[in-house]
């Protein structure tokens, strides 16, 4: 875990120093220079377009770690906002909430945000919209199980009887104790996000292509596949980025389950 | 309670998943874009009124939402899922041409997924924390992690390109003639024909395709196959089979291994639906001309209608997958047979 956690802050480093660190503008075209492979003045070679591949890669970091942390926060405060009321109430509103993710859950998670993306138009923003669409559903069943747990418990019906409100109980004193089980998946689902965002990207669903965004970087260098730097630095990224994820979330889900260790 | 009756109520159990499924396609498709006739058409067609206009009766546009519905599902049950914009074919015929290579594909990505990630989660379990346990765990930490469209492109460039080892894109040699169709796969028609050497070329191309999908479930699987097998083996039941004097790979096989596999048999399920999205991923670098292909062009040129059906497609069959899998649990539980 401590590991991960090392990467991860280089990764966030090194993309929020980008400005500083990286040797190019990541869009200046060079086409005199186009397609070079490493070399002492392009560590990472150059594109199609002559642009410095380490540059871009360094700047990639700025769409896609933003974008992983963006869609699992958004999926998680929709999934704990429906599954906390699908739980609380009860009845009707739960029965219906319940099928409702199930119906979500239903598709393959790249294949409904390819879907949404293409109803709304391929772009940055669109890609974030349709993954929190994919993603909320299973935080809202991990919370609604959680909710029903706590809110028959003694310290909830103290709460009634002093008179709170039936939101003051839900917001303040059943949520709070639900929430670490919650905290455990988001972080073992960033490294996902990021995985299918760049999916999404690499699929054209994503980012325009001069982006530097990775997974678009490596669908503009498989036109190029025998220059094998223009595709596989900007992979390398993802993966680097995503088993660094993988490692906190699997380190914070250990120390939450004793038995896998 | 018999299993006929338990069958019966699992299909009924998925008749309204299977309506949601289409309502939510209907409506990203009807409801979500700003004109549908703009999303659906291509710009000639656009600017031809009689191919607008019937666009609108065959779906019914002008008439309200809750009719639209109706009309969508009445084309659905004749197998009318709209016309491409790109290929300008019925998508439903687009689907029937390029299925069989998909599911060939998809067959042997999960048999290698399955295979792998069941050992490895085993070994890992069985010698936990030693040297076999960490390698164990590596595999499935890439096969988690590392975007499965690099990973192919990796195995591509090292074992095609420069080492020679496996077969390039696509499903047969340049020079090979494919086998006579019977059920579109070629390993199987080949088979049937006697084309040996169409089935092995087959099978070469076929290598690093399904190695590619099935390394991407296999982490998945594995990491379940190995905490569902160790919180089986820290049962006392387990202590008791030991004590008894059972042989250790009795003891893990029949009794620890046997009592894992519900878990397993659901993550392999769920998992299908990763090997689907993979499937799009997969196809689209090895130049495969499948389902998963067909999707990315579309995906690629906006070809929205061909973007849904294949979309319904994936749901429908990701729900068959899970309804077989309940069925299984009849099988592997005695509880659900007793109850």
């Amino acid at each position: 875990m401590t590991g991960g956690l090392v990467l991860v802050t280089v990764w966030i480093v090194l993309a929020a120093l980008a400005p500083v660190i990286a040797p190019y503008n990541p869009l200046a075209q060079n086409v005199n220079d186009r397609l070079q492979p490493p070399s002492q003045e392009h560590i990472f070679g150059t594109d199609e377009l002559g642009r410095d591949l380490y540059s871009r890669v360094l700047y990639g970091g700025r769409i896609t770690i933003p974008a992983g942390l963006l869609v699992v926060i958004f999926g998680g405060v929709l999934g704990v906002a429906v599954g906390s009321v699908a739980g609380y109430l009860g009845g009707l509103a739960d029965e219906g909430l319940m099928r409702l993710s199930e119906l979500f859950m239903a598709f393959p998670t790249i294949i409904l945000a390819m879907a949404v993306t293409a109803a709304l138009g391929p772009d940055i923003k669109n890609a974030i919209i349709a993954l929190v669409v994919v993603w909320w559903p299973a935080y809202a069943r991990l919370v609604r199980g959680q909710v029903l747990k706590v809110k028959n418990q003694e310290f909830v019906e103290a709460a009634h009887c002093v008179g709170a409100s039936r939101i003051r109980i839900l917001v303040r004193t059943v949520l709070p104790n639900t929430l670490s089980p919650i905290f455990v998946m988001l972080a073992v689902d960033v490294g996902a996000a990021i995985l299918t965002f760049a999916g999404l990207s690499f699929l054209g669903l994503g980012p325009d292509p001069t982006s530097p965004e990775w997974g678009r970087m490596v669908s503009v260098g498989v036109d190029y596949f025998d220059q094998w730097w223009t595709w596989l630095f900007a992979g390398m990224a993802i993966a680097l980025m995503v088993i660094a994820f993988n490692f906190i979330g699997d380190g914070i889900r250990d120390v939450n389950d004793p038995r896998l260790r | 309670m018999p299993l006929h009756l338990y069958i019966l109520r699992r299909v009924v159990f998925v008749i309204p998943v299977l309506l949601g499924i289409t309502l939510m396609a209907f409506l990203i498709a009807n409801a979500v874009p700003a004109d549908p006739i703009n999303a659906n058409l291509s710009q000639r067609a656009m600017s031809d009124p009689e191919i607008v206009a019937a666009f609108r009766r065959e779906w019914g546009l002008d008439k309200t939402l809750p009719e639209q519905y109706v009309t969508y599902i009445a084309n659905l049950l004749q197998g009318n899922l709209g016309r491409s914009i790109k290929s300008r074919q019925l998508i439903s015929d687009d689907i029937a041409r390029f299925m069989p290579a998909t599911i060939e594909l998809a067959t042997y990505g999960i048999l290698v997924g399955v295979t792998l990630g069941i050992t490895t989660g085993m070994i890992s379990a069985i010698w936990r924390n030693t040297w076999m346990d960490a390698t164990a765990r590596t595999i499935s930490l890439i096969g988690v992690s590392v975007p499965v469209f690099v990973l192919a492109l990796i195995g591509l460039y090292v074992l095609h390109v420069k080492l020679g080892l496996t077969a390039g894109p696509g499903r047969l040699d340049f020079t090979m003639t494919p086998p006579p169709t019977v059920t579109g796969m070629y390993t199987i028609d080949a088979l049937l024909a006697g084309q040996w050497n169409v089935f092995t070329n087959a099978l070469s191309h076929l290598v690093l395709p399904s190695l590619v999908l099935g390394l991407f479930i296999a982490g998945i699987i594995s990491r379940v196959t190995r905490s569902s097998m160790l919180e089986v083996l820290g049962m006392d039941y387990l202590r008791t089979a030991r004590a008894k004097g059972l042989a250790e790979r009795t003891v893990v096989i029949r009794h620890a291994f046997r009592n894992a596999t519900i878990p397993i048999v659901t993550v392999i399920g769920l998992s299908y639906g990763s090997l689907l999205s993979g499937a799009v991923l997969t196809e689209s670098i090895f130049a495969w001309p499948g389902i998963g292909r067909y999707m990315y062009r579309a995906s690629t040129s906006q070809d929205f209608p061909a973007i849904m059906g294949v979309s319904l497609l994936f749901a429908f069959i990701f729900v068959m997958v899970n309804l077989v899998v309940d069925i299984l649990y009849y099988f592997l539980d005695p509880r659900i047979r007793q109850s």
